[in-house]
């Protein structure tokens, strides 16, 4: 976890990776999920947020 | 005698020969996949972009002559507030979350049995991989036979288990059937690719790790969750993300065999967004809808090849 944090704050390109991950998973999640309509209208802004970071944090060096 | 590339070279009129070798390499390497960029440019770039545009107006395509008024984010907030366009996408997670899982379960299953080596095994392995080279408008068409309930197979078999008649339900109307139905049609389909996929991985476990763990006295279960499992897992994942993007856009199969029916019970995503595109001529709506939809893929193609790119570093 610290070494996660530490990546974050030194602009490493793995842990940010595995952010946008999470966030495009969440974003995918919360357009197909059955249980509140807040979660659906929220999604595609995740999904973008976490689509645009990964091909932004894709060029952080290792 | 001269060969045929002196011959050639001769042959070459004195301006453009000249041409030729005043170019750098980069300026070759460029004229080669210019028409590529080009390509590439006119048929991908150019209409996503162009959809991006009209997803903020309210542009109908069969009316061209009409003015053309920028709404601004109306239309995504439209259908990010839709009850309809929600219950489709839950009908997608449906499709896409059995799907997935019976296709990984069996995929890996199969594999796990063909890797084993016995009597007819390439036989086997092209005899289970034949359903994935079919196109999905055959495979479509023909259990729609199989699916009728006179004639179908499938209700005769039914029949014959269970003792229910033929008649009395249809795999594809009313009854609920239809969700299972194209979830059974696609599984059928698409396993083989699974099993493919981590047969690869499979085959690529060294054998010595196995004869470590046989000296290490370790009983076959465990040499299955500590070895094969693992070894295999980011093969799996790649194959779970492929036919997750794949089954995403699910269109063709699932018309052919409900047009997203009953009612709108198998209603997919991609469904409905050609319906709102081509038979409500919504066209900047359905854009909207069409770079939701892209974007989705987008973000999950973008895992996916993450993910590949760690099971090529294996």
């Amino acid at each position: 976890m610290m070494s996660f944090l530490t990546g974050l704050l030194r602009l490493r390109r793995r842990p940010w990776e595995m952010l946008a991950t999470i966030l495009i998973g969440l974003g995918v999640f919360m357009l197909m999920q059955p249980f509140a309509l807040a979660l659906f209208t929220w999604s595609f802004l995740v999904t973008l947020a976490g689509t645009v970071m990964f091909i932004i944090v894709s060029h952080f060096p290792d | 005698m001269t060969d045929p590339i002196t011959a050639a070279a001769r042959a070459t009129p004195a301006p453009v020969a000249r041409r030729i070798r005043g170019l750098s390499d980069r300026a070759i390497a460029w004229l080669f996949v210019a028409p590529t960029i080009f390509l590439l440019l006119a048929i991908n770039i150019f209409p996503l972009i162009w959809t991006i545009r009209l997803s903020f107006t309210n542009y109908a395509a069969n009316r061209p002559n009409r003015e053309v008024e920028w709404v601004g984010l109306r239309n995504y907030e439209r259908i990010l507030t839709d009850d309809g366009i929600w219950a489709n996408m839950q009908t997608t997670a449906h499709f896409l979350l059995w799907t997935l899982f019976f296709q990984v379960v069996i995929g890996f299953t199969l594999a796990w049995l063909i890797n084993r080596k016995f009597k007819g095994n390439d036989l086997l392995t092209t005899l289970i991989v034949l359903p994935m080279m079919l196109s999905p408008a055959v495979v479509g068409n023909f259990w729609t036979f199989l699916y009728q309930p006179q004639i179908g197979l499938v209700n005769y078999v039914v029949e014959l288990v269970s003792g229910i008649p033929a008649s009395s339900f249809s795999m594809l109307g009313p009854g609920g059937y239809a969700p299972w139905s194209i979830i059974i049609v696609d599984t059928w389909m698409w396993t083989p690719f699974v099993m493919l996929i981590c047969l690869a991985g499979l085959r690529s476990i060294p054998d010595y790790i196995y004869e470590a763990a046989e000296i290490d006295r370790a009983s076959k279960w465990r040499q299955f969750w500590t070895i094969t499992v693992p070894m295999v897992l980011p093969f799996l994942m790649l194959a779970v993300l492929f036919r997750g993007i794949e089954n995403f856009k699910m269109f063709d199969m699932v018309v052919l065999l409900t047009g997203g029916g009953p009612g709108n019970e198998t209603l997919l995503a991609s469904i409905d967004l050609k319906r709102e595109a081509f038979e409500k001529w919504r066209t900047g709506y359905s854009s909207a809808y069409a770079i939701i939809l892209f974007v989705t893929v987008f973000g999950l193609a973008s895992i996916y090849v993450k993910a590949l790119n760690k099971v090529k570093e294996r």
